[in-house]
């Protein structure tokens, strides 16, 4: 594969660079000599036509959302509406400068401050954050909040534990230490829900809190979600949700009924802002009663009808994020959620629930299926026994063969040779079916042509990388 | 699958080489299978004091993060210094080069729940 150096000739320009003005010059007399470089930079040299191919040829060779069919478990890949970027790019937006005084951008205030109403219906809970920028850094600030409540209550050298379901997502325990905290792992039942017992046998003087994925990374609702919440909230700690998998009960159920006291929205995901590549994430942060003085600070406020920033919260754990968090990314999630409605967003749940378990229906015959329950917006295989000596990695390399975005693999780690499809309400039934036809199709080849998946991918511009020595040798400079 | 007689076993997929109160500690061959090629592995500093039980190293492969736990109590000695340059020797040769750390045992008691090789062999073979 080529770089845009392996391009091109000297001399060759592909756009003309303006001269620089008075005030540039001047500027550049501010800088001193010693600081100033002495060669210019190596620039690409090449036309424009040699410009406009090189990076026309990489896009065609990368894979997203508006090219195909993207079912990454834990991650809602999902079609982003275009009007967002519309919205987002309006100048009134697009060109605020952060620090301007609150008179001066009463739109962008109003616009974060109607989110953040939206967002504590949908959730259920009285506070909000629209600061943190992304769901682990969500958690991260409903644990510096968990904390501080700690603090305020003296009991901060007690209780030091936060209890964690093997279910939950890879981030909550690192969120959790960081800040300090003790985690203790709670296993699983049968059923792929939290086992009762082993939680009222870790339960006690010393725990914080619980960090609970809802639904869990198996796909699977916790039934018993209220006993839970119960237990916890009886032993003194309380209960932090990873709302990352939100798309699975949007406008059906709310966090704050279930017991959440702290509960992190990624509107990048549930709320369709671009994910990956394309953007930025938001994780705002909703929480219950008792968590509301310690919210960052500024709060956005509003008086009759106009808004501004409240710093007085003396308990408040400060700031998180410079200004007010991704503001264009809220802008995007606004638009989401004023487009659908109430209708629109029960929609979007039940329509990622049904896409699930169709799909799960269709494939169960074929692989492993080790927790059979109602899934919700997504769903666990293995590809454990599938004979021949060929693993869950094969499939998903021969699943690029077949023009779709692998599933995420290998997680979570209670499922062995684990497959984690989470296809979103956004894709319609053709796509679905020809999915799972790929994946019955890939089960029949394990059987007969182990070889065609062991030596995936075969279509691809560069065949199977060896993914140990990209990272015990990382490259991670290009010399020219 | 290896599963050497001599060595003795945790559930956590730890084995242990015992010499008097001198422990070599490593994942089996077992585990490693199950991770997959290991590319970093992080081991605990010499002279770190820790319980049975501890999580005290942990072994990352391109899939996942194992944690190891220290199969007894004691006193770290020594970690193994060529696996900072050679990960790989766990996968190629958990039971011997691949070893993460050694450690001077303080209860003797504890070694007598471990898993003989037989019986790591079955838990195993039982999912486990």
């Amino acid at each position: 594969m080529s770089t845009i150096y392996d391009h091109g000739a000297p001399g060759r320009q592909a756009v003309a660079l303006p001269q620089l003005g008075k005030v540039e010059q001047g500027l550049l007399g501010a800088i001193p000599a010693d600081l100033r470089r002495r060669d210019g930079p190596r620039l690409p040299e090449v036309s424009q036509p040699e410009l406009v191919r090189h990076y026309t040829a990489l896009s065609r060779m990368n894979y997203g959302v508006d090219t195909g069919f993207y079912p990454l478990g834990s991650c809602t890949m999902k079609h982003n509406p275009k009007l967002h970027e519309d919205l987002a790019r309006l100048p009134g937006f697009a060109d605020l400068h952060p620090l301007l005084p609150p008179e001066a951008c009463q739109g962008a205030l109003a616009l974060l401050w109607e989110t953040a109403e939206h967002l504590k219906g949908i959730t259920g809970m009285p506070g909000i954050t629209l600061q943190p920028a992304a769901g682990a850094h969500g958690e991260l600030t409903g644990m510096f909040l968990i904390k501080r409540w700690l603090e305020d209550r003296g009991e901060l050298g007690r209780r030091t534990k936060i209890l964690l379901p093997d279910s939950a997502h890879g981030t909550n325990p690192a969120s959790a230490a960081m800040v300090g905290f003790t985690v203790v792992s709670i296993p699983s039942d049968r059923r792929g829900m939290v086992n009762l017992d082993a939680l009222r046998g870790a339960l006690g003087s010393d725990v914080a809190g619980i960090m609970l994925t809802v639904p869990n990374t198996l796909g699977i609702f916790e039934e018993d979600i209220v006993t839970i919440t119960d237990l916890v909230h009886d032993a003194g700690g309380l209960c932090y949700f990873d709302g990352a998998n939100l798309n699975a009960y949007l406008g059906r159920a709310r966090p704050g009924d279930m017991g959440a006291d702290v509960f992190h929205i990624n509107l990048h995901k549930t709320f369709s802002t671009p994910h990956g590549g394309g953007g930025p994430g938001a994780g705002p942060v909703t929480v219950s009663e008792v968590l509301v003085p310690y919210l960052p600070v500024p709060e956005i406020a509003r008086k009759g009808e106009t808004y501004h920033l409240d710093w007085d919260r003396p308990k408040s754990i400060g700031r998180v994020h410079p200004y007010f968090g991704n503001v264009l990314v809220i802008v995007k999630a606004l638009a989401y959620i004023l487009s659908l409605g109430d209708e629109g967003m029960r929609a979007v749940s039940g329509g990622a629930v049904l896409a699930a378990n169709y799909l799960k229906a269709k494939l169960k015959g074929a692989y492993k299926l080790p927790y059979d329950q109602l899934a919700k917006h997504e769903f666990v295989l293995s590809g454990e026994g599938m004979g021949n000596g060929v693993r869950t990695l094969d499939v998903a390399k021969r699943l690029i063969d077949y023009g779709f975005h692998p599933p995420t693999i290998y997680f979570p780690l209670i499922v062995k040779e684990a497959l984690m499809i989470e296809p979103t309400e956004t894709e319609p039934r053709e796509t679905l079916d020809t999915f799972a036809e790929a994946l019955l199709s890939i089960a029949a080849e394990a059987r007969e042509h182990p070889e065609l998946l062991r030596e995936a991918p075969h279509e691809t511009p560069v065949r199977r990388l060896d993914e140990a020595r990209a990272v015990r040798e990382p490259r991670l400079k290009l010399d020219f | 699958m290896l599963i050497p007689k001599e060595l003795k076993y945790t559930k956590d997929h730890e084995w242990v080489r015992l010499e008097g109160d001198k422990a070599w500690v490593g994942i089996t061959d077992h585990a490693q299978k199950q991770l997959g090629d290991i590319v970093f592995v992080e081991l605990p500093p010499a002279g770190k004091v820790v319980q049975q039980r501890d999580l005290v190293a942990s072994v990352e492969s391109v899939k996942a993060v194992g944690e190891v736990g220290a199969p007894l109590s004691g006193e770290v000695l020594e970690a193994n210094a060529a696996l900072s340059g050679s990960p790989d020797l766990v996968n190629k040769d958990p039971h011997g080069q691949g070893w993460l750390f050694t450690m001077r045992i303080s209860t003797p008691t504890e070694a007598g729940a471990l898993l003989d090789a037989a019986a790591y062999e079955a838990f195993v073979a039982s999912g486990g």
